[in-house]
Formats: structure tokens, sequence, C-alpha cells
């Protein structure tokens, strides 16, 4: 599905203006730790979390994320929301709590880009 | 190449029959040099349509019309022979005469050119001849397409496209560097300090050196794992040093190296740090999603080889390294 599908089902306003909702988005992630994140994520994903500091968007960088939600209504930092234009990564934020955005989406067929770590 | 053929003007003789000089160079514009580096075979039309001498004129102008062709060859037992265009038709038509048969109207003295011919050869035979469309010959003189000066053109303009589009995407991409720069052992090297607890800025090195990879061109499964390693190793230089250190990418055609360095405090115990979940941070590292005891964990599996080094009181070094196979950076082969 498309990031305009995703922002739908999340009832999500997006923050990052002029960007793309066309772009694809292959699964989800949802996690608050971004060592996690960095060690169990598969490209073009969409990365849910409840963290909006601007680790969030260099970890989504890093492992190639498509977007970000932030779950519960949460708000980037100023720093978050500069960091993700300038990088070209569209943030959004959704009401729902993490588990029910999850479970909206997967719902929805969104895959489960979380892998297993064997260790 | 055809071992068996003369040399065309330009191998024999170079630009214009005389030997170029460097003032020459200078002068030639890169239209000039494409009308004697681009063949004939390069933009002739290779998709025929022929007639034959027994066939009717009102037949070819049926061929001409709905391929919306101004000519054709004329073959008769796999020869060429002649040429039948739409201006032999009109004349055909003002004699009322269009159920004769093209043998009676064609033109016979034909002007061809070889495939293996400059287009600078092509277009002196268009203006030599007077003409509008040549046949295009091979070696052995079996005709292989016809030609237009639209062909011309055309392959001109799209050959010129292709050098721009090329030569943005090289000023783009930093990875001729290692083949313009000759020496036995090329390594670009680039630091970054990173400051101790400057959480903000927390990964701008490494994205830096994501991006740097990427535009020498590095294999993006590479860059990731790169990105991946160097970032965990950026945040534990925030997060666990005393004054912060220094990280430092290497980047050679067969490997990607990347190492962390720092005064202190050091690890006391390095085979603990290495344990999944072992770790020391604080309330405020963890509430910002780090801290979680995976960083070396990460890293491992990241890259090829992992050492670190410490002393307590002294620091640590950490080096990743990570093969890159052959043919990546842009292709070149290197061991």
């Amino acid at each position: 599905m498309n990031l305009r599908d995703i922002i739908k089902l999340a009832d999500g306003s997006l923050l990052t203006q002029g960007v793309n909702t066309n772009i694809q988005i292959s699964g989800g992630y949802g996690a608050d730790l971004m060592s996690d994140v960095l060690a169990a994520s598969q490209s073009d994903a969409v990365l849910l979390t409840g963290l909006t500091n601007p680790q969030v968007v260099r970890t989504a960088q890093m492992a190639e994320f498509r977007a970000i939600i932030f779950v519960r209504g949460k708000q980037p930092q100023p720093e978050t929301l500069r960091i993700a234009m300038q990088e070209n990564i569209p943030l959004i934020t959704s009401p729902f709590g993490m588990f029910e955005l999850c479970g909206r989406l997967h719902k929805a067929g969104l895959p489960s880009f979380e892998s297993n770590v064997s260790n | 190449m055809c071992p068996t053929r003369t040399p065309t003007e330009q191998e024999k003789h170079g630009r214009r029959g005389r030997p170029i000089t460097d003032r020459d160079a200078n002068e030639i514009n890169r239209v000039e040099e494409l009308s004697y580096d681009l063949k004939v075979r390069d933009v002739m039309t290779a998709k025929l349509f022929t007639t034959t001498p027994q066939a009717s004129l009102f037949d070819v102008l049926e061929l001409l019309r709905l391929n919306r062709i101004s000519g054709v060859p004329v073959i008769q037992d796999d020869e060429l022979v002649g040429i039948i265009s739409i201006e032999d038709i009109v004349r055909a038509m003002e004699r009322n005469d269009l159920t004769e048969l093209v043998g009676q109207y064609m033109t016979r003295a034909l002007a061809t050119v070889f495939n293996y011919d400059s287009i600078y050869k092509a277009m002196q035979t268009f203006a030599e001849r007077k003409v509008g469309r040549l046949p295009v010959v091979d070696e052995t003189n079996r005709l292989v397409g016809m030609i237009t000066k639209g062909d011309i053109t055309r392959g001109i303009l799209t050959a010129l496209q292709k050098d721009y589009k090329e030569e943005e995407v090289r000023r783009y991409r930093a990875s001729h560097l290692f083949e313009d720069i000759i020496s036995d052992r090329t390594t670009l090297v680039l630091r970054y300090n990173i400051k101790a607890h400057d959480f903000t800025h927390g990964g701008n090195a490494s994205s830096n050196i994501k991006r740097a990879l990427l535009r020498l061109g590095a294999d993006p499964q590479i860059a990731r794992r790169c990105g991946i390693a160097v970032y965990e190793a950026e945040m534990n230089l925030i997060i666990h040093t005393t004054h912060g250190g220094i990280l430092k990418l290497e980047v050679e055609p067969h490997r990607i190296t990347m190492s962390t360095t720092d005064d202190g405090p050091g690890i006391s115990d390095v085979n603990q740090v290495l344990q999944p979940g072992y770790s020391t941070a604080t309330e405020q590292v963890r509430e910002m999603g780090f801290g979680a005891g995976m960083g070396l964990v990460n890293i491992k599996r990241c890259v090829d080889s992992m050492d670190i080094e410490s002393t307590v009181g002294k620091g640590t070094k950490l080096i990743m390294r990570i093969h890159v196979p052959t043919e990546n950076f842009n292709g070149r082969k290197d061991g």
C-alpha cells in the first residue's frame, strides 16, 4: 500500500509538507527501542514509535524506513522535524496508541517487517 | 570491426585527412566529434521495408503510405538494384502510370554508404548526391539498412543527451575518484569529531558517511550495513565517552574500514560489553531509545570483522571492516 492509504488508516496528519504520499510502503515495524529497530528491520517499511527525538529520524534513515508515524498523538521535537525535512523522510502523527495502530495497519494487509533477532 | 574491410578515412588520416594537433582538438566541438564517432549503423533504420522491380507502383504507394516512409530499396535476388521514392511515384502519376512496375521508375545509379562509415561520411554523400535517403550496405555489399538526414539529426541529439546525462551522474557520483587518481593504494579518509553527550546531533556523522558511500558508488546493501554499524558506534561515543572521540571512515576500492577512537573512560571487561543486553546507559539514554545493550551486538552483525581494544583510564578503539566485492565502486576491479 502507499503512504496515503497508511495515513488514512492511521487517521494521521502529515507533519512534513511537500512529501510524496504515493511512495510504496512494503511493511511495518513498531518499536521504541532504536537498537531493536536497527537490529531487526527490513528496508522500505513504516516505523511506528512513541519516541520523538532526532535519533528516530537518524535511525529511520540508517535502516531505510520510508516514513515515521508517532503514536498517541505525539508531536516531534523541532530538531526532529528539521532533520526529517532535510532527509526527506515523511513524519506523521496518529491519535491511536501503538497496539491499536499496529493492529489496524496489519489488519489492512501491511505485513510485519520485524525479523527475529537470534541472540 | 571486420578485419577484411578497408579502414575508414578517419582511421587512416584522422580529421579531414590530416593529423589532429592540440590546437585542432580545442576547436572541435562535441557535435563535430560525434559526427566522426557515431557510425552509420548507430543511427540508421535497420527495420527495412523493401520491394522488387516486379512490384507495381500502386503497391509501393500503399507500402509508403501505410508505413509513413518516403522511399524503399528495391531488391532482386538478394541484391540491391535501386531505390523507389515518392518523387519517382509522382513522376509516374503525372503520366497516369501507377500500374507500371517499379523497375520502370526506380533510380538505378545508386549511392550507398557502409554501415561502418562515420555519419560525417554519410552527410558528405547526402550533399554530393543531393538525395534524401541512402541505402546502407555491409562489407559484403548486402543491404542492412537505410539512413536519412533525419536519422543523423536524431542520432546526434540522442548521443548529446546521453553525454549530458552521463556527465551529470558522473559529477554527482564521486566514484571516479578511484579511477582518476592513480596510486598503488588509494584510500579516502573521512574524519568526524563526535562530542560527548551531544544527543541532538547524534547520527549526523553517520548520515554523512552513508551518503558519501552511496555517492562513491557503494552497493546500497553495503551502505546500509555500514550506516547501521557506524551509527551505533557514533551513539556509543556520544553516550559513553568522557570527552567524545573521533569517528573515521576509510574507503578503499576493496574494503571499507570504520573506526572510533576515544580517550576514556575505557571498558574494564570487553567480553562483558559484547553480551547482548549488557548496558551501563543512564535512564536519559534509555528514554531516547538507546542503551539496551545491543549496540556492539548490532555492529558485529553488520560488519565482516570487528575488533575492540580498551584500557580503563586510557580509552577505547573500535575497528569495523566490511569487504567490498570486486566491481563495486563503479566497476573497478581491485583485489
